[in-house]
């Protein structure tokens, strides 16, 4: 049995809309700017796929929502151009994210500091969530823009945009919410709460790879990252997408469709799926339920390093991810981790299960034999729970 | 970059098949208990290296005969990924067998080449070779433990990158020798920081004492000091031994640091013009500037209070005259 257990990095792309961007392949090939038929056969399925993805957000006519190559260009997007506009400029010299943003907004970030920008890393507490109120403390007169992530891509953890743009309002500050992980998993409208932008990336809710958006409100419009021939009204140049413009609308349809679904009925399986495996003696949760979108989980199982846990997975044909260390290129643990891990020992040995609406009972009943198997199997390798004889002084010294 | 850096893998695929069913199947995976080491004759040693919080820890478990210092049995336990389990156990079973004095000389190198399926495929990918360090300490603790002596009895040397066992001395007299100024550099050379890059810079996966950036500085430092040195300003060679630019260069040091600013506040100034070896007297000819030129005082207190300095800074035999 395959189980994909792993839709915060990707999902699979649903089915009908695969079918509606088809066509863009070999019939509907046209390039949108072009003056003839094969041109214009685009020009409505584009239309309709734009209105989905304005739908999807509850975004005015009057506001864009600009098409993008993924969630990382938005990302980039926001933050380069408010460093040239505002900050290259001298009018401001400062913005603040979250320790826990996603690499396209920290790596970027800590580019920017390397042109000048000042950059305040605001931190999660013990629940894995940022405080609005500690945002308060670090606004200055100088500040030009807070970006904070909608939903922690690790734990699931919802992050209080309402407020966040509430004082971001009040204090004349730009604010900025990658929203990733919120599409799909908790109800969007951006004209519920205050926010000038708002990044997302289609692959995450069931659309191809290869296309995001940015929103970007009435009178907010940024200077554009990609120059050229002016698609996209000059803000975002490149020839368009279109197979997978056309996708996105339909995901995005589809996920705004089945939002009930998934703050229904694949919650109580992922409910269900966690009261299961916190039944395993020494395992632990971060983030309470209610705090988080109803398809992650992050759990902990003490003695047992991550990427060992995903190997045992993997056998068995499950996918799931971990923030362990020893999973990455480089040896860096995730930043999630280290800053809620530090007491429980969180960092090496959290797993993350990411469900999605496709995600059936049958595999979860699966994945929890097959999680409790390996953790028999793992922790009976592990020194943690090792025999020692009496008196034995394990002398663990050397830090690393 | 290039190809091969564009898509990047995943590092399960660069496992050698040794390493993947080490992982599935440990052999030496275990304990030794006090009863089943007596019943061997043996004297049971327990040795932990590593600890959750930071990712990797090993406890190993040997049965040692106390007559032929012979390892008889040797199993492990660990906290940590794949390769670390792999690694582990392939230490535990490179340990069987030989004495804990052969034992000790097992490295971590060792560890990855035994691991390999063929001999010049590494078993692990570079960020991996860490892995096996944890191996090669934990053994070093036994025997410590054994013989009753500190650990860092075995160590003769300061290792800097324990992946690929580069000393400290090693660094210091490659980056001289080939006067290295990058770290690329010095991973070319050496293989140093190739692997897990701990001790590239501080903030890696593991705290280091002393870091490759530390010995680049220390030699930027050093070449400075011998470019200064070669300029002249140094003062460990004594001024009768100085070249005339090294004397001209000291003498101008001495007259920049103690005596312009003082003409300078009195709106004058001093250049020094020539320095001649005179019998047994240095005689520095100068020129007063400024409204020093025309001050009384230039050819008597200021003159002398000059000459003081420089004899007191280089040599008691200089003469300042002024032209």
């Amino acid at each position: 049995m395959k189980v994909y257990l792993d839709n915060n990095a990707t999902t699979i792309v649903d089915p009908y809309v695969f079918e509606e961007m088809e066509p863009f392949f070999v019939q509907k090939y046209g390039n949108p700017n072009s003056l003839h038929g094969f041109a214009s056969a685009t020009h409505e399925p584009l239309k309709i796929a734009m209105e989905k993805i304005y739908a999807g957000i509850n975004a005015p006519k009057e506001d864009s929502v600009v098409i993008t190559s993924c969630a990382t260009e938005s990302n980039n997007w926001v933050l380069k151009s408010v460093y040239f506009e505002y900050i290259l400029t001298g009018r401001k010299n400062h913005i603040i994210i979250s320790e826990v943003e996603h690499p396209s907004v920290i790596a970027t970030a800590k580019y920017l500091e390397t042109l000048g920008c000042k950059v305040t890393y605001l931190p999660i507490n013990h629940e894995g969530i940022i405080e609005a109120r500690t945002l308060k403390d670090f606004i200055t007169n100088k500040t030009a823009l807070v970006s904070i992530m909608w939903v922690n891509n690790e734990t699931g953890a919802l992050f209080p945009v309402r407020e966040i743009g509430d004082i971001c309002a009040q204090k004349g500050v730009l604010f900025h919410t990658d929203a990733v992980q919120a599409i799909g998993k908790t109800p969007v409208d951006v004209q519920s709460f205050n926010v000038d932008y708002l990044t997302m990336s289609a692959h995450k809710f069931h659309g191809p790879k290869g296309v995001g958006a940015l929103y970007m409100k009435k009178g907010r419009e940024l200077t554009p990252l990609m120059h050229g021939g002016s698609q996209m009204g000059g803000l975002r140049s490149g020839t368009l997408n279109v197979a997978g413009i056309v996708g996105m609308g339909k995901a995005m349809e589809q996920a705004v469709d089945a939002l009930g679904f998934e703050m229904s009925d694949i919650k109580d399986l992922r409910d269900r799926f966690e009261d299961e495996l916190l039944k395993i003696p020494d395992t632990f949760v971060v983030t309470p339920r209610e705090k988080r979108v109803p398809n992650t989980i992050l759990i902990s199982f003490r003695g047992i390093e991550g990427e060992a846990m995903l190997w045992d997975l993997n056998r068995a044909g499950i996918a799931a991810s971990t923030g362990s260390a020893c999973a990455s290129e480089d040896l860096q643990s995730n930043p999630v981790m280290e800053a809620i891990g530090a007491e429980a020992d969180l960092a090496h040995t959290a797993i993350r299960f990411s469900l999605s609406r496709y995600t059936t009972k049958e595999e979860i009943d699966y994945t929890i034999l097959v999680v409790l198997e390996a953790v028999k199997r793992l922790r009976g390798i592990s020194s943690s729970y090792a025999y020692a004889p009496e008196g034995h002084d394990s002398g663990l010294t050397k830090g690393h | 970059m290039g190809f091969d850096s564009l898509i990047g893998g995943t590092i399960w695929d660069q496992y050698s098949q040794k390493v993947t069913g080490l992982m599935n199947n440990p052999r030496n995976m275990g304990e030794i208990t006090e009863e089943q080491a007596k019943a061997m004759g043996a004297k049971l040693i327990v040795a932990d290296f590593g600890a959750e919080s930071c990712g990797d820890a090993v406890r190993l478990y040997w049965a040692v005969d106390p007559k032929t210092d012979m390892i008889l049995e040797s199993k492990f336990k660990s906290f940590g990924c794949g390769t670390a389990i792999a690694s582990s156990d392939t230490m535990a079973e490179l340990c069987k067998g030989k004495t804990v004095d052969e034992a000790v000389k097992i490295t971590n190198i060792d560890v990855e080449k035994a691991m390999r399926d063929t001999p010049d495929v590494p078993a692990v990918p570079p960020q991996k070779m860490h892995c096996s360090v944890m191996a090669y300490d934990v053994i070093k603790k036994a025997a410590a433990q054994y013989k009753g002596v500190d650990i860092g009895s075995f160590e003769a040397e300061i290792i800097v990158c324990e992946c690929a066992r580069v000393s400290l001395s090693t660094l210091r007299e490659v980056i001289r020798l080939n006067d290295l100024t990058t770290i690329e550099q010095i991973t070319d050379y050496t293989k140093a920081g190739a692997f897990c890059k701990s001790c590239i810079r501080p903030g890696g996966h593991e705290a280091k004492d002393i870091y490759l950036v530390d010995l680049l500085a220390e030699y930027e430092k050093e070449k400075m000091a011998n470019a200064l040195n070669a300029a002249g300003s140094s003062a460990d060679i004594p001024f009768t031994k100085m070249t005339i630019v090294q004397k001209i260069k000291a003498v101008d040091k001495v007259v920049d640091d103690n005596i312009r600013q003082m003409l300078i506040m009195d709106g004058g100034n001093m250049e020094i013009l020539d320095i001649k070896e005179n019998g047994p007297h240095f005689d520095i000819y100068i020129r007063y500037l400024g409204a020093c030129s025309g001050c009384a005082s230039s050819s008597t207190g200021t003159l002398f209070a000059i000459e003081n300095i420089l004899r007191e800074k280089l040599d008691e035999n200089i003469r300042v005259l002024p032209l």
